[in-house]
């Protein structure tokens, strides 16, 4: 889904509905251009609206970066799933992978503008979770 | 009787389905029948083969196909329930109510940790605690059941503190609890099998 290069945070964004995580997806990629890797995955196995353990961890994959992935979800479910997702990775890579407690499209777009800048996923989490509207 | 035991809670739930799914209607997202069915109509084409292992393999191996397949919040609560049994009761040659007690507790835990929630919230722990409670007083197996059932209709009055219902707030009373009733309902088939062979 990114042909980014992984020197910089990778960002993850799983909502209930395929097409909210896409246009949050394009919307932190204005910001964060080529230099975050981005994934996006939304829906039930079956397509319909909801969360995928598996899809879920192919994203993971699709924006792994050394330098840590930041994860944003919208409603219970998507975080459960997210939660569960993280356990069943290698443990070496669970630990690079952080869900950010934050509105899933403004913490999208401010989490890929601070990891485009090759922020740590420290640095990239707060800014997510820091983030309140004006 | 694991056969029997897998096959009749699938269709239990799948049979449900209509009625789980009015109950998150009303009070959540709508989608509990469908996830339920799609998780157990899954673990129902697999029975065979889960039940041809050793118990505590065929309840991990069912609680992973939960998480996968749900696609909702109840896949991991429900598959952890299952899985946390089946690491409890692996190895065990000797399964009586009180081990299945103690594993039940173990997996209560367990559901609390990953839906970072407590009885009392309108949630499906609120049929777990309860038939926990019963199991390990070494009540007969009617009247677990029957604890059960009772216990997810004793959600209706309390307003949700997890999930999309408690974005209702005051509105979320009044409805039972659609994770507490599916539980409810593989209690009732859980314990008419187990009661059945002894
Ligand atoms: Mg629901």
């Amino acid at each position: 889904m990114s042909q980014a290069q992984a020197d910089c945070v990778g960002i993850v964004i799983v909502s209930h509905s395929p097409e909210v995580a896409r246009g949050a997806a394009d919307m932190a990629r204005q910001m964060a251009g080529d230099e975050a890797p981005i994934a996006w995955c939304g829906g039930d196995p079956d397509g319909g609206l909801g969360s995928d353990v598996g899809k879920i961890i192919e994203a993971i994959e699709a924006a792994w970066s050394e330098q840590g992935v930041a994860i944003l979800v919208d409603l219970g479910g998507a975080e459960t799933n997210s939660e569960v997702a993280i356990e069943m990775l290698d443990p070496g890579r669970a630990e690079k992978v952080r869900i950010c407690n934050a509105p899933l499209v403004e913490g999208a777009v401010m989490a890929a503008a601070e990891a485009s800048g090759g922020a740590s996923l420290t640095e990239v989490v707060r800014t997510a979770e820091e983030y309140s509207p004006a | 009787m694991l056969s029997d035991l897998i096959k009749e809670v699938c269709e239990a739930v799948i049979a449900h389905e209509a009625e789980l799914t009015a109950l998150d209607s009303a009070i959540g997202d709508g989608d509990h029948g469908l996830n339920m069915k799609r998780g157990f109509s899954e673990l129902l084409a697999k029975s065979d083969e889960l039940a041809g292992q050793e118990v505590g393999a065929a309840l991990k191996a069912a609680g992973m196909t939960l998480v996968m397949k749900v696609g909702g919040a109840s896949g991991p609560l429900y598959g952890s329930l299952f899985m946390s049994l089946g690491k409890e009761l692996a190895g065990k040659t000797e399964i009586d109510q009180s081990v299945i007690a103690e594993a039940l507790a173990v997996a209560q835990a367990a559901v609390m940790a990953r839906g970072k929630s407590q009885p009392g919230q309108k949630t499906m722990l609120d049929v777990i605690a309860p038939v926990q409670q019963k199991l390990a007083e070494g009540a007969a197996l009617t009247d677990v059941a029957a604890a059960a059932l009772a216990a997810a209709e004793a959600t209706a009055p309390i307003q949700a503190l997890k999930g999309r219902a408690s974005f209702l707030g005051e509105r979320s009373i009044g409805h039972v609890d659609p994770g507490a009733r599916s539980s409810a309902v593989i209690t009732e088939a859980a314990c008419r099998v187990l009661e059945r062979s002894g």
